[in-house]
């Protein structure tokens, strides 16, 4: 018998019951929940006279609403002053001290972008299964656990049972063959995969990410691919547990102590897969051909390195993605065949669940320190990822030379990846974004978003276009 | 959730891959706390002259004449005909509940993304996979044919056209038996709350640090 992908292992062990067709109930070992996709779910609970089955497997903070402006512009101690947005916080809130959920409210300093938080903590582990209502849960696969994102109609059947009724995805491998380049980052790793497979490549499948090029990341860039599998379509990704992903995890709040860790770390050694698993589809990208990317389109598969062009419809063979690169440069308001390099932005938002943490932020900072924001650049803005990760980096004098080269520091949220929040594009701004999705409107109706790493964002912002983060 | 047996409808087209649930309903109406409310908003942006807020009276807004549902020969559909990797994107499960309010009960595409798919079923909607080229006939045999409806079966899993032709669809067994009977997932797991206990003991055992 073949042996066992790192997906075969973590649903092995969370099957609860499998019927005759092969639905499975699976057992849920966290939940993380936020403001936007749970009060219909709580609601659900109360309806039905039901309780939470393991409160303590929850999770909750507020992130896509917060404001992140800054203290002294008035800043979140003043509230939300949009009432609607305040509403749901609050229902959030009252929902979580009803039934007795831990929560990080706005004004604590845990609190922040819940695919943040959660590693953070030590409240993501290896070996773990872990969803929320939120598509980029699969952040969390990086530290060798089985996440992904769900509905808010799941969201109460977690709440309520501890388990999903799922079926079993199919295996993929995405192996990165051999190191990558210098300044050649996470972000453009998954961008150059997404642009590979394509955004409905991995749809049915759980995909590993694997090879050197992902053993070398450190578990920050882990996070960044897989929180972007879903921009492949696959709902999770994951790597293997390694040295790292330990090392990682200890002595954080949320981490096993004492006798129990060393149990823990034993178990956690055994989640990669076996050498002779089979996974269902195979790809193999090698590491020294990526180069930082830009997208160019309105889906992040439309995708080119730094050093290319916009591409052009007319060589593009198949008639529907042809008619989908028009309508995309068309609302781009791009012409074909323009060099990447001479695009200029309007904006820069360096935050997100994918590019919000510490390393993203340190390396977001080189690039700025001692440069200025360019005179056609009218907002660039950085926006920490947690209350800690904010701490950590003013420890480190980051917000220091963020401000010095013309950066708005923020408080922590989701901010302007989806602009739930006054966080937002106004029509026609284009806008160098370490977020995940440049869908139209994502970023504020009419927003040009072009998705990049953070030194890459930063790069543009001080340079007025985007340009090679390597020759800068 | 409402039961699904037979349903006849409407089509309307929606001709562009990889619609994403940020088109179907935008962030800003996220901010609701209820389950209901979503359709006049569904498509916001395309459907609309003007920029839609949560609060506006939708009634009194420009309609955007070239937007396909707001064509005078698509009122009333109820079957939404689209292309590949329908629903990407965000796990917001205001996707489906707009179509829902809109009138949508069964989306006809090549391929949806997962956690949209699974969405829909959670909700009464019907998303049926059919090969591309099918759905491309399809396509074109709306677009001739104004007023052009389907019938769909989910007992026999068949689609029948207006001119009699059958074509077969796939659904899952037990996804199948939810929606025909328009059950409650919940309310089915809970039945099975001693195999839930009985792992939970074991896996203390296994694994205590999860607990």
């Amino acid at each position: 018998m073949a042996g066992k992908t790192l997906y075969d292992k973590l649903w092995d062990a969370h099957v609860v019951r499998r019927q005759e067709d092969g639905t499975c109930l699976l057992y849920i070992d966290r939940h993380l929940v936020h403001e936007v996709t749970s009060p219909q779910a709580f609601e659900g609970l109360r309806l039905a006279g039901r309780k939470p089955w393991r409160v303590e497997a929850n999770l909750a903070t507020p992130d896509h609403n917060v404001p992140t402006t800054p203290p002294e512009n008035g800043g979140r101690a003043q509230g939300i002053t949009d009432p609607v947005a305040r509403l749901q916080v609050e229902t959030l809130d009252n929902n979580c001290d009803e039934f007795g959920i831990t929560e990080f409210k706005m004004d604590d300093i845990r609190q922040g972008i819940v695919h943040v938080i959660s590693p953070e903590q030590g409240a993501t582990l290896p070996g773990m299964t872990l969803v929320c209502g939120d598509s980029h849960t699969s952040t969390h696969g990086a530290l060798g656990a089985l996440a992904h994102g769900i509905g808010t109609s799941e969201v109460e059947h977690v709440l309520a049972t501890q388990c999903l009724i799922q079926r079993k995805s199919k295996n993929m491998l995405v192996s990165i063959d051999g190191a990558v380049g210098p300044g050649v980052t996470a972000k453009d790793i998954v961008l150059a995969i997404i642009g590979e497979i394509g955004t409905a490549g991995g749809t049915g499948y759980a995909i590993e990410f694997g090879g050197e090029g992902i053993r070398d990341l450190s578990i920050e860039g882990r996070m960044t691919v897989c929180n972007m599998a879903i921009e492949g379509g696959a709902r999770a990704g994951m790597v293997a547990a390694d040295q790292k992903t330990i090392d990682y995890v200890k002595g954080r709040p949320y981490a096993p102590t004492e006798e129990q860790w060393e149990a823990a770390v034993a178990a956690w050694r055994e989640l990669h897969s076996d050498d002779d698993a089979q996974f269902d589809h195979t790809v193999r990208i090698n590491g020294a051909d990526i180069q930082p990317q830009v997208t160019w389109g309105t889906s992040p598969e439309m995708v080119v390195p730094v050093d290319g062009c916009v591409p052009d419809p007319a060589q593009q063979n198949d008639a529907v993605k042809a008619d989908g690169m028009r309508a995309a440069l068309a609302y781009m308001g791009l012409e074909a065949n323009t060099p990447i390099n001479t695009i200029s932005i309007d904006k820069a938002f360096i935050g997100s669940c994918t590019n919000s943490r510490i390393e993203d932020l340190r390396a977001a900072a080189v690039v700025a320190k001692g440069r200025k924001v360019a005179d056609n650049v009218k907002l660039a803005m950085v926006v920490p990822g947690s209350g800690l990760v904010k701490a950590q980096a003013e420890k480190e004098g980051l917000d220091k030379i963020f401000i010095e080269a013309g950066f708005e520091w923020r408080e922590p949220g989701c901010s302007m990846c989806l602009a739930m929040n006054a966080d937002k594009l106004e029509p026609g701004e284009r806008c160098a974004s370490t977020s995940n999705r440049n869908f139209e409107g994502r970023q504020g109706q009419g927003g040009r978003t072009h998705l990049v790493s953070p030194a890459m964002a930063a790069a543009a912002a001080v340079a007025g276009h985007f340009v090679d983060v390597r020759s800068f | 959730m409402d039961k699904f047996k037979i349903h006849k409808g409407l089509v309307a087209l929606m001709d562009r891959s990889n619609v994403d649930t940020d088109a179907i309903i935008p962030k800003q109406f996220l901010k609701s706390i209820k389950r209901s409310g979503f359709g006049p908003n569904l498509f916001d942006e395309w459907r609309y002259l003007d920029h839609g807020e949560p609060g506006m009276d939708n009634s009194a807004r420009s309609l955007n004449p070239d937007f396909v549902l707001n064509q005078p020969r698509y009122q009333g559909a109820s079957i939404l005909l689209a292309r590949e990797n329908f629903g990407c994107g965000s796990s917001r499960e205001h996707a489906p509940w707009a179509l829902l309010d809109y009138g949508f009960r069964v989306i006809i595409a090549p391929s949806y993304a997962d956690i949209f798919f699974n969405n829909c079923f959670k909700n009464g909607i019907l998303p049926i996979v059919l090969d591309a080229p099918r759905v491309d006939e399809l396509f074109q045999a709306v677009a001739a044919n104004e007023g052009y409806a389907l019938s769909v079966d989910l007992e026999a899993q068949t689609i029948t056209t207006p001119d009699g032709k059958s074509i077969a669809f796939e659904v899952e067994e037990f996804r199948k038996h939810c929606l025909l009977n328009g059950l409650d997932d919940i309310g089915l797991t809970l039945q099975h709350v001693d195999d839930i206990r009985a792992y939970e003991a074991r896996r203390k055992q296994e694994a205590p640090w999860l607990f």
